[in-house]
């Protein structure tokens, strides 16, 4: 990052970035269907994807370029309480297995793009469906934002965009450029760009990783030299807190913390829209569960990831925004042409989830805002066109974000994003399996967590930061420290099965439910799937 | 078969129980972080803590690969027992 620009580094890394543009354009050609201009069709790819496919976009999804940045850069700010990602990665699984085939099934018969359909659908409230919209692309927004941070930090350590004294347009034109080209190809080829770009991101993610995690440590010489220079860093007292940096293994203290981070991520993970829109692109509820028993790979990558926390302080890399490590690290460790894809890796990384997200959050401000209170007779070509506008705006917005205000900011949404997104889990998995919450509860319960847990993460200071410091907090009652989002979700379902037992003793009004209970369980072919898609109220 | 559509399978099957085991072992082992929270013993110099977690990465998509067999072969079994009727 001092040493200016290197030319190998930086022409690998531009080689990689023009071919995923060239493919993102071509997309729109892939697959194509009769009705084009539609949102099952820019939004959802058509619905048509395979299980190599949805695999490619739910892996390209969910493993973002800021994944890549921050979990290894939280191992190598702490050690072990940065690792909580592996467990919860591995949990997310096992609950997809059991409920997104039913909202996939659902959202097939009656026709659903997104998460507030179904919630509109099986509640018949509006409300609690603008609620869940609203959640989503709030959570959502930040995500996108710390997508950019994620290409920010490769640009910098390649030393392009230059450093503080520079002018600001210099400074961000790459950024600008990266911008450019991701909105352009999402506009035109919908889901389907990133889709087919997905499979670049991941192929060269995993020969990075497959060399970093091989090449480093011999170069470093081997695990037990790596593990115990880490160990002497995180035993050192930081002058700042009076405590170690770290630990290789959680404290006692430290293990309510890490366990209810790992569950309350797993539960939130696939309550994000963009994760839901790579599922119900699927084409059907099988290759969803033959899906969860091929994901773990990416997590077994994410653990491999992870150690290079390690590396870096066995390394010696030292920077003092945690985010830059890993790219640090590469740079230092590879040849530079290596360099330049390992950067590509993460650039593209970036590309992927970002217009996945923009896409789904377009989805919903189209389907349960535009539609359900702007212009109930939309088209589907309007409905199309909408959310192609829309998924522009978003991401303008992320960027304005991105460049005007300080980083922390993005980070501090993107964790507050997370804590938000788990309170419409009762009304999604719970309305999945059972009626029985009142749909005035649900929302109830919603704000409750919501303000619970934007109360509670304000309040938590550190050592740099006097609000938002972390989201762990003293889990009332219990008194460990856990994760806020968590502990505000089992108030959110304590106010939800109260309020439903005085709601239905009050014989309050239920709403009228459009699914029936062989709704939940009908697979692709099977008759009525496809039938209802044409639009309903 | 010549059974009555009325009578359904149990909803509660030998197959069923081996199926929540192998989706709810994943929960217990992983959460219990006092179970792994230790350096020893290290595999090739990475602290248990950490081959551990990643053990269960692939531990756990075995199970859900068993879950999914006899999930597909209980539904099968189902479809086959209700006859036509479903279709």
């Amino acid at each position: 990052m001092k040493d200016g620009v290197n030319g190998v580094t930086l022409g690998v890394f531009i080689f990689c970035f023009l071919a995923v543009t060239v493919m993102g354009f071509l997309a729109a050609r892939w697959r194509r269907a009769d009705n084009e201009h539609s949102l099952d069709e820019w939004g959802l790819g058509g619905r048509s994807f395979g299980t190599w496919i949805t695999w490619f976009l739910l892996g390209g999804d969910l493993y973002t370029a800021y994944t890549f940045v921050a979990v290894p850069a939280a191992v190598y700010a702490a050690g072990a309480s940065g690792f909580f990602a592996v467990p919860y990665t591995i949990l997310v699984y096992p609950l997809i297995f059991t409920f997104l085939p039913r909202l996939w099934s659902v959202s097939h018969r009656h026709g659903y793009v997104t998460t507030s359909d179904f919630v509109r659908g099986r509640f018949g409230s509006k409300g609690l469906s603008l609620a869940v919209a609203l959640t989503g692309i709030l959570a959502t927004m930040p995500y996108i934002a710390l997508q950019l941070v994620g290409i920010q930090a490769v640009l910098d350590v390649m030393g392009v965009g230059g450093g503080e004294n520079t002018n600001w347009f210099v400074k961000d034109l790459p950024l600008l450029i990266a911008f450019g080209v991701l909105a352009a190809y999402t506009y035109s080829s919908g889901l389907r760009a990133p889709a087919l770009i997905a499979f670049v991101k991941d192929a060269l993610i995993y020969i990075v990783i497959a060399v970093a995690i091989i090449y480093i440590p011999i170069k470093l010489g081997g695990f037990d030299d790596i593990f115990a220079k880490a160990s002497h860093a995180f035993s050192q007292v930081s002058p700042a807190t009076g405590k170690p940096r770290g630990a290789l293994v959680p404290p006692e203290a430290g293990q309510w913390t890490y366990a209810t981070l790992a569950l309350g991520s797993a539960l939130a993970l696939f309550m994000y829209p963009h994760s839901i829109t790579a599922t119900l692109s699927s084409k059907s509820r099988e290759v969803i569960r033959r899906n969860t028993t091929i994901l773990p790979l990416y997590s077994l990558m994410l653990g491999l990831l992870a150690l290079l926390g390690f590396m870096a302080i066995a390394a010696g890399v030292k920077v003092t925004n945690g985010q830059l490590a890993i790219p640090q690290l590469f740079e230092d460790m590879f040849p530079d042409w290596f360099a330049g894809v390992a950067f590509a890796a993460i650039g593209i990384g970036a590309l992927v989830p970002a217009a996945i997200m923009s896409i789904a959050a377009a989805n919903l401000f189209t389907r349960n805002i535009y539609k359900d209170f702007i212009k109930p007779d939309a088209t589907p070509r309007q409905e199309a066109q909408v959310s192609k506008i829309v998924s522009l705006l978003v991401k303008v917005g992320a960027l304005v974000f991105v460049l005007t205000m300080d980083k922390t900011v993005a980070i501090n949404f993107q964790l507050l994003g997370g804590i938000w997104i788990l309170q419409t889990f009762p009304a999604l998995v719970g309305g999945l399996f059972t009626r029985w919450f009142h749909r005035w509860a649900l929302l109830a319960g919603w704000a409750v967590g919501m303000a619970y847990g934007t109360v509670a993460a304000y309040g938590v200071a550190s050592p740099t930061q006097q609000h938002f410091g972390g989201s762990a907090k003293e889990i009332p009652g219990i008194g460990e420290i856990g994760y806020i989002g968590l502990t505000a979700f089992v108030l959110n379902i304590a106010v939800t099965v109260v309020l439903t037992f005085v709601l239905k003793a009050v014989k309050a009004p239920e709403g009228i439910d459009e699914t029936r209970p062989d709704d939940y369980t009908a697979d692709a072919g099977a008759p009525r799937v496809q039938k209802e898609l044409a639009p309903t109220a | 078969m010549s059974e009555t559509p009325e009578v359904r399978p149990p909803v509660v099957t030998p197959v069923r129980v081996i199926i929540t085991f192998c989706l709810v072992a994943p929960f217990v082992a992983l959460l219990w972080v006092g179970s792994y929270a230790k350096t020893d013993p290290a595999f090739i110099g990475i602290p248990f803590f950490y081959w551990y977690q990643m053990l269960w990465v692939l531990i756990s998509a075995a199970l859900t690969m068993i879950a999914y067999k006899l999930w597909l072969r209980d539904q099968r079994g189902r479809t086959s027992q209700k006859g036509g009727e479903a279709k």
